[in-house]
């Protein structure tokens, strides 16, 4: 109906990889976010591990509050689970041992085997990456949440103050995204 | 933390693998393809986030209708509603560049190492020693704030 409406070229323009790919990802991040709620109470956001894993290391007030040092135990665990997860991927559907009309693989970087797994590695650049991770580490931490955290907890909470930093972040990323690229820097 | 129950990290870790191979599989463990979304190449990733959103808002919504307490935890089910400040907006904003500058954010870096992906350290170390800056700043901020009364 929407297609009929734009025209199939407009979806083709605006999602060239389709869109399966993206609704199975965000389908199953959403459900990892639910199976450790239901079980648990918590939600569980993926920044919040910087601070909790930098807890074990120093002694700062700041760390050493009750809420990073009795959860960093099980955040390391939730993050060594989405590594692991993402392992899985690259084992199965990147390395095309499992094909599905689902998966649609990207052109995107640079694909290389490795003992029979099929790795994949960005062209961004270094200092790119670098200075980005940094700003991300200061600004999620101080934002009180990140992508996961407000925009997919607290959007799914419908928390207004999540609601306003996903706003925020995806305003001020799309304006640094367009500058970056207009500047000439690529990748 | 003693009395945790025996499934609690075994849900967690099932949790954590679920989370890593949707990041995977749709592709936002790359930089470049959210570099791709944030310039209008590639909106897809909008399923990602309203996909998930919507599926983890279900749970929110439905679990304390079913029950009062999480089984694992007892912790009473609830939204995740934090308060709002300026800090916010600022913090929002300093992502929001970081973000667009990379193409890349906690959880997805995470998957990105998983996916093969070792330049991502790069990102990685940047994230912890952001995290570490402002985390000292505040310590050092908060310390001078209780330690001020004792020098009167």
């Amino acid at each position: 109906m929407i297609v009929e409406l734009l025209g199939a070229g407009t979806v083709e323009a605006f999602f060239p990889n389709g869109i399966s790919r993206y609704a199975v990802g965000g389908i199953l991040v959403g459900l990892a976010t639910a199976i450790i709620y239901l079980g648990t109470g918590i939600h569980a956001g993926a920044s919040t591990f910087l601070e909790s894993t930098l807890s074990y290391v120093s002694d700062r007030s700041r760390f050493q509050q009750a809420r990073f040092v009795t959860s960093r135990d099980w955040r390391v665990v939730f993050t060594l689970g989405i590594i692991g997860g993402a392992a899985i991927y690259a084992l199965t559907f990147q390395s095309g041992l499992i094909q599905s009309g689902l998966y649609a693989a990207g052109s995107s970087g640079e694909l290389r085997e490795v003992g029979g797994v099929t790795v994949w590695l960005t062209d961004v650049q270094p200092w790119r990456l670098f200075l980005g991770g940094l700003l991300v580490g200061i600004g999620t931490r101080i934002g009180k949440g990140c992508t996961s955290g407000h925009g997919i907890c607290g959007v799914g909470s419908v928390s207004r103050t999540s609601l306003v930093g996903v706003l925020t972040f995806l305003i001020v990323a799309i304006v640094t995204a367009n500058l970056v690229a207009a500047m000439g820097v690529s990748p | 933390m003693a009395d945790r129950h025996p499934l609690f990290i075994p849900l967690v870790l099932f949790g954590g693998l679920v989370f890593g191979f949707g990041l995977g599989f749709s592709h936002m463990a790359r930089p470049e393809v959210v570099l791709n979304f944030l310039t209008f190449d590639d909106l897809g990733l909008l399923f990602v986030m309203f996909g998930g959103s919507i599926v983890a808002g279900l749970a929110f919504f439905l679990a304390p209708r079913l029950r009062t307490a999480a089984p694992l935890t007892g912790r009473p089910y609830g939204r995740r509603l934090k308060s709002f400040d300026r800090n916010v907006l600022i913090g929002g904003s300093i992502f929001g560049v970081g973000w667009g500058l990379s193409g890349i954010c906690p959880g997805a870096a995470y998957a990105s190492l998983g996916v093969g992906n070792v330049t991502i350290l790069w990102a990685l170390a940047g994230m912890f020693l952001g995290a570490y800056a402002q985390g000292a700043l505040r310590s050092m901020r908060a310390d001078a704030n209780t330690a001020a009364p004792a020098d009167d």
